[in-house]
Order: C-alpha cells, then sequence, then structure tokens
C-alpha cells in the first residue's frame, strides 16, 4: 500500500513513517504542509492518504480542507483524517466511503492504528470511539432502549469494524455479534445491512439525528 | 468615648439591633480600634443609632439623634460654610468699593487657584458629618518641581470637579448654609428672647422663652437634613467612590485578560510540545512492543512503559482541556460548547447561534460557565436533560443552561458558582442562577461584547 503523509511536527512524521514501513507500506511522501500534500498527491497517486488537520500557515483545519479539495478530484481517494480535538463539524463535512477520522492519540495505539488506516483504503469508513461517544451522548431516547452490551457494539460498529473484529474485540462469538447488530439496528428502525461500511453510514447517519 | 460607648442595660439592646441592621463593620469600628481624634470623634458619632453620616442619624430614634452629637456637628458644619462664604463676600464686597475689576478678579481667583484649596478644605470639613474616610482623588505628580505638580492638576478630572465645586460653593452653597441656618433658628430664637421683646410683658415674655426651649430640638432636623444632603453633594463631587471602583474593575479585567494570555500560551505550548512529543513517544514504544518477543521481561516493561504513555497523553489531553481548549481557539464558542456537551453524561442540546466570533474573554468566560454548569448539572443535579441556549442580543451576549433535574443549588455550598459568577463579573457580565428545590435549575449569563 502507497501512502502519502501530511504532518507538521517533524517527530510524528518520521514516527508515522517509520511505523507504515514497519507494516509493510511504502510510504511515497511525507510532508509538513497542505500545498505540498496537494502537490505530492497529483505526483504519486497514492493508495491513501494520511492528513493532520492543523497545518501551517494557519494552523487551522488546512489539512482537513485539502483532503476535501484532493475528494473533489478523486472522490475514491482514501484520505484518514487525523486531529487533536474531536470536531464534530468535521465529522459531517467529510464522512463517507474511504473515509477516516482520528484523535492524534489514537497513532500510539499501533496495530488499530494500521488496522484502521488499512480499512479506510480499502473503502471503508473509520470514525474515531471518541466521536461515537459524544454522539451518542447527545442522541436520547431510541439510544436508551439499547443494552449497555449494544451500546458497546454500536460504538465499534461506527468505527467501522466487520462482526469478526468486533467479536475480537468483546471475545464473543460472531453468532452474538450479529445478534446484538440485529437488535441494534431494530431498535434504531434502521434497514438490515451486509455491508460493513454503508452499517457504519447508516448509524453516524442516525447519530447525527 | 469609652463611657458614651457602653450604654446601660436599657439601651444596649436597641444599640446592637441597629449597629447589626445597620452596616457591615460597625461592630469593629465602635470597638475603637480607630486610633486618634478623629477615631474618638466617629466612634461617638456612631453611639447615637451606628449611623455613618448625618443623614444616616436623622432618620434613628428620635431621642437618641438628639441626644447625639450629629445635630451639633451639622450646625458646625453649616456654620463653618457659612462663615467662610460671609468671609468670601466681605472680601469681594470691600473690594468692589475699591475697585469693580479688582473685586471680580478677586472672585475668579479665589474660584480658580482656590479650587484646590477650598476642595481640600471641604473635604476634610466633611468628617463632621460624614464617618466614612474621605480619600483625597488626586494622583501624585510623576516628577518633583512645580511644573510638574501644576501639569498634573490641570489634568487631573478632579481639579475641574473642585473648580465646579469652588463655584457652587461661592455662589450658592455657602448662601443656602446661612440661610438654613437663619431660618431653622429664627423661630425659637425670638420666643427665647421673649424677656427682651418690649412688645411682651414678662410672664408672656417668660412664656415664649419656655415655648422657645421646647420647639428649640426640632431645628435640629432642618439642619441635620440640609449637612446631610449638602455632605453628600460634597463627597460625590470631591471624593467620589466610584472613581475607585471603576479602576479595580479595569485592574481585574486586565489581569483576567494577562491571564486568559498566558492560558493561551501555555495551552500551545502543551500542544505543540508535550502532546505531539508524548504522541510520537507511543508510537515509539508501540512499535517496541510489536518487535519485541512476547512473554519476555523486556516486552513486559515495554508495554508497562507504553500503557503509562497512552495514560500520560490521556491526562495531558484533560489537563489542556482545563487550561484554555484547543477547539474554543480554534473554532469558537458554539463548537466549543457542543464539545464539553459531548462529553457530559447527561444529555445536552446545543443551541448557540452567533453570526461571528465572540471577543476572546467573553468567549473563555462562557466557555467556563457552560463547562461547570454541565460538572454541576452532572454531579449533582440527576437531571435527564439539559439545554444551553446563546444569542448575541445587541451587543449583549446571552446565556441560558437549563436542566430538568431537582434544583436546591446554592451558591454558597462550594459548588463553584461564585467562583463562576466572578470570572463573569470581571468581563462586565451578570450571572444570575434559579435552582427552586425539585428543579429546574436554570443559570442565566449576560456578558456585554461592546
Amino acid at each position: 500500500m502507497r501512502v502519502v503523509l501530511a504532518e507538521d511536527s517533524v517527530l510524528l512524521r518520521e514516527g508515522l513513517a517509520g511505523l507504515l514501513e514497519r507494516f509493510g507500506h511504502t510510504v511515497d511522501a511525507a510532508v509538513a504542509d497542505a500545498p505540498a500534500l496537494v502537490a505530492a498527491v497529483e505526483e504519486h497517486a497514492p493508495d491513501v492518504v494520511v492528513t493532520d488537520v492543523r497545518m501551517p500557515p494557519g494552523f487551522t483545519d488546512e489539512g482537513l480542507r485539502a483532503a476535501l479539495t484532493l475528494r473533489r478530484a478523486r472522490p475514491e481517494l482514501p484520505v484518514l483524517i487525523l486531529s487533536q480535538y474531536v470536531q464534530q463539524a468535521y465529522v459531517e463535512e467529510i464522512m463517507g466511503p474511504g473515509v477516516g477520522y482520528l484523535l492524534k492519540d489514537r497513532i500510539g495505539h499501533v496495530t488499530e492504528f494500521v488496522d484502521a488506516l488499512e480499512r479506510v483504503a480499502a473503502g471503508g469508513t473509520v470514525v474515531d470511539p471518541e466521536v461515537v461517544r459524544q454522539l451518542l451522548a447527545k442522541r436520547r431516547d431510541p439510544l436508551r432502549r439499547l443494552t449497555p452490551r449494544e451500546r458497546e457494539v454500536l460504538a465499534l460498529v461506527a468505527e467501522g469494524r466487520s462482526n469478526a473484529a468486533i467479536a475480537r474485540a468483546l471475545v464473543v462469538t460472531d453468532a452474538a455479534v450479529a445478534k446484538h447488530i440485529a437488535g441494534i439496528l431494530a431498535k434504531l428502525d434502521l434497514p438490515p445491512a451486509e455491508d460493513d461500511h454503508r452499517r457504519v453510514l447508516a448509524v453516524l447517519a442516525f447519530l447525527r439525528g | 468615648m469609652t463611657g458614651a460607648r457602653t450604654p446601660g442595660p436599657g439601651t444596649s439592646a436597641s444599640g446592637l439591633t441597629e449597629a447589626a441592621s445597620g452596616f457591615v463593620g460597625a461592630g469593629a469600628g465602635s470597638e475603637g480600634v480607630v486610633p486618634g481624634a478623629g477615631g474618638t470623634a466617629r466612634g461617638s458619632g456612631r453611639v447615637a443609632g451606628g449611623a455613618r453620616t448625618a443623614l444616616e442619624a436623622i432618620t434613628g430614634r428620635p431621642l437618641s439623634f438628639l441626644r447625639s452629637s450629629w445635630p451639633w456637628r451639622s450646625l458646625a458644619y453649616l456654620l463653618s460654610g457659612a462663615l467662610f462664604g460671609l468671609f468670601a463676600l466681605v472680601l469681594i464686597d470691600v473690594m468692589v468699593i475699591f475697585s469693580v475689576p479688582a473685586a471680580v478678579a478677586l472672585g475668579v481667583l479665589i474660584v480658580m487657584c482656590g479650587g484646590l484649596v477650598i476642595g481640600r478644605f471641604e473635604r476634610w470639613r466633611l468628617r463632621l458629618v460624614d464617618a466614612a474616610p474621605v480619600p483625597d482623588p488626586h494622583g501624585r505628580p510623576r516628577e518633583p518641581g512645580a511644573r510638574a505638580w501644576f501639569l498634573a492638576r490641570f489634568a487631573e478630572q478632579t481639579t475641574w470637579r473642585e473648580f465646579g465645586y469652588a463655584l457652587a460653593a461661592l455662589l450658592a452653597l455657602w448662601w443656602i448654609d446661612l440661610g438654613v441656618l437663619a431660618l431653622s433658628c429664627w423661630l425659637p430664637l425670638t420666643l427665647i428672647s421673649g424677656p427682651f421683646q418690649p412688645s411682651l410683658s414678662l410672664p408672656l415674655g417668660l412664656l415664649a422663652t419656655v415655648a422657645g426651649f421646647v420647639i428649640l430640638p426640632v431645628t435640629a432636623y432642618p439642619i441635620t437634613a440640609w449637612a446631610g444632603a449638602r455632605a453628600a453633594v460634597a463627597r460625590a463631587i470631591l471624593s467620589p467612590r466610584d472613581a475607585e471602583l471603576i479602576e479595580v474593575v479595569r485592574s481585574r479585567a486586565r489581569l483576567v485578560d494577562a491571564f486568559e494570555l498566558e492560558r493561551r500560551r501555555i495551552e500551545r505550548d502543551l500542544h505543540d510540545g508535550a502532546q505531539q512529543r508524548l504522541v510520537a513517544l507511543t508510537l515509539t514504544l508501540g512499535m517496541a512492543r510489536l518487535d519485541l518477543e512476547p512473554g519476555s521481561p523486556a516486552a513486559g516493561r515495554v508495554a508497562e512503559a507504553h500503557e503509562q504513555a497512552l495514560l500520560a497523553l490521556a491526562e495531558l489531553r484533560e489537563l489542556i482541556r482545563g487550561v484554555h481548549p484547543k477547539v474554543l481557539t480554534d473554532r469558537g464558542l458554539p463548537d466549543a460548547a457542543v464539545d464539553v456537551a459531548g462529553r457530559s453524561p447527561v444529555p445536552v442540546e446545543v443551541d448557540i447561534e452567533l453570526s461571528g466570533r465572540l471577543p476572546a474573554p467573553v468567549e473563555a468566560a462562557a466557555y467556563f460557565v457552560i463547562s461547570e454548569a454541565l460538572a454541576n448539572v452532572a454531579r449533582h443535579s440527576r437531571a435527564g436533560h439539559c439545554r444551553i441556549r446563546g444569542r448575541l442580543v445587541g451587543e449583549r451576549f446571552l446565556m441560558e443552561i437549563r436542566d430538568d433535574g431537582r434544583g436546591g443549588a446554592d451558591p454558597a455550598g462550594g459548588t463553584g458558582l461564585a467562583g463562576l459568577a466572578d470570572r463573569v463579573a470581571v468581563v462586565d457580565g451578570r450571572m444570575t442562577l434559579s435552582s427552586p428545590e425539585g428543579g429546574p435549575t436554570v443559570v442565566r449569563v449576560e456578558i456585554p461584547c461592546g
């Protein structure tokens, strides 16, 4: 998998590049600002882009806007966005197939991070657990009907995990997970969906209200 | 003084209640901690109904008022004013006899140059009828020398207030002093002088004298009333309390601004420095874990270090949030409010609509109100729902945080509400709380943004 990386902190940029190479991916370019990111993507046509939201020169949301620009030109380009803090507005603007949105802190959980990146590259959707938690906190009535276990499963679904991955994470059988998901979808009046990322989007759409 | 201050058992009760209902600090003042002659005067004045000014004293019980020194002090106050006026007038009159321009010049001179002197004299005199200290509002010139002094005085608002006061005193106030004295004393004094009146027989004259002495105490009222009113005017013009307060509030606001800047700087430093490093550290440790043979002692240690680093990162994130949240700096209040709301265990509906960014201190104050209020909702209210509403109305930011909990929030209960009110107050805002037993609790905040 070929990756273009944009992150203004040298320490993190090098660390991320090292991590991705450690997992057998190629880092085509590691850049420090948004214009360089756009140029590098045009030059290398990577499989996936990893970008920080806040980058020079303005240190606001240059990385995010660059990602939006890139996806307008190539809607299928997978992008993983790293943010310092959860920004609901961003989630609304960008979420879709092949988009991931993670807090920077998740980089430290290296295997989960690389796993998430691979899912995004494969066209999946990944949302940071913190986003899910906040959305869960905001919504009221139907979510109250969920059992604590179902809430856990829902959070993992929103993160874009497959049934098998959820089963592994919660140490239960695939069948149990399928049952929980069916229960959740029924309680939230969502149509059953086999496809993982469609399911994520349905759940996200529901959580956003 | 000590004798006067130790009233008999009969009067002590009323004295105590009056002191208690009067003003805070009366107890300490009347215990005689105020040193010097001024202290004595103030102390004995306070014994009469615990009043602080002549105007307060006049509303007390007639007997204790009449027995107090206030009527005499008021009389002295008016007499000194009237005499001063008389003296100035005679001086000017004498001058007029010799030369009109010289008289006008003298009048102007008294008012102009005398402003400062008269101001000082009037402030000094004020202690007769006003026990509160009368600070001199003049500033100290920055440099020594007559020129610096003159420039400093010329630039001061106080100087011009004194000038205006001197003009008013010369043209009216001193005459009114004289008039009030004359009118108040005319009837009783006339009656008292009955035996010496040729139109009255001796018994009638003696009767008039008795009647005069009977109504004499009544004159204490108009004299004290005018002295008190005049003193209030003099205090307002010559030693305004507001000036001091405004300056204090301003300097507090400056301090808060400085704190706010400092918090932002700390937040930025933590973000760009420590946090990035910690993320890189967790990344390195995470990779080291992968490279080590599972089950080896080194793997255990590194795993532990990795977990610790992840925890430190989480703690740092919380810390930064408390110092000055990034989302507030970057995106403003509505987004920051959504961020706090998202972390609340009680569902929170955020409805803040603003056309642009609020001034930074307002944003920060409002943010910390939301943050603390939601923490209280989570901790104490047992609410099932909370709603934050914020709007800019004209040049004021209005915000309301309402929950459907059990109410009974008490600002004195150490819930941080008083601290919040302070925070709002330094940006000139107001915070009100309504939290009846049984709920709902409503916190309202109003902050000017002009």
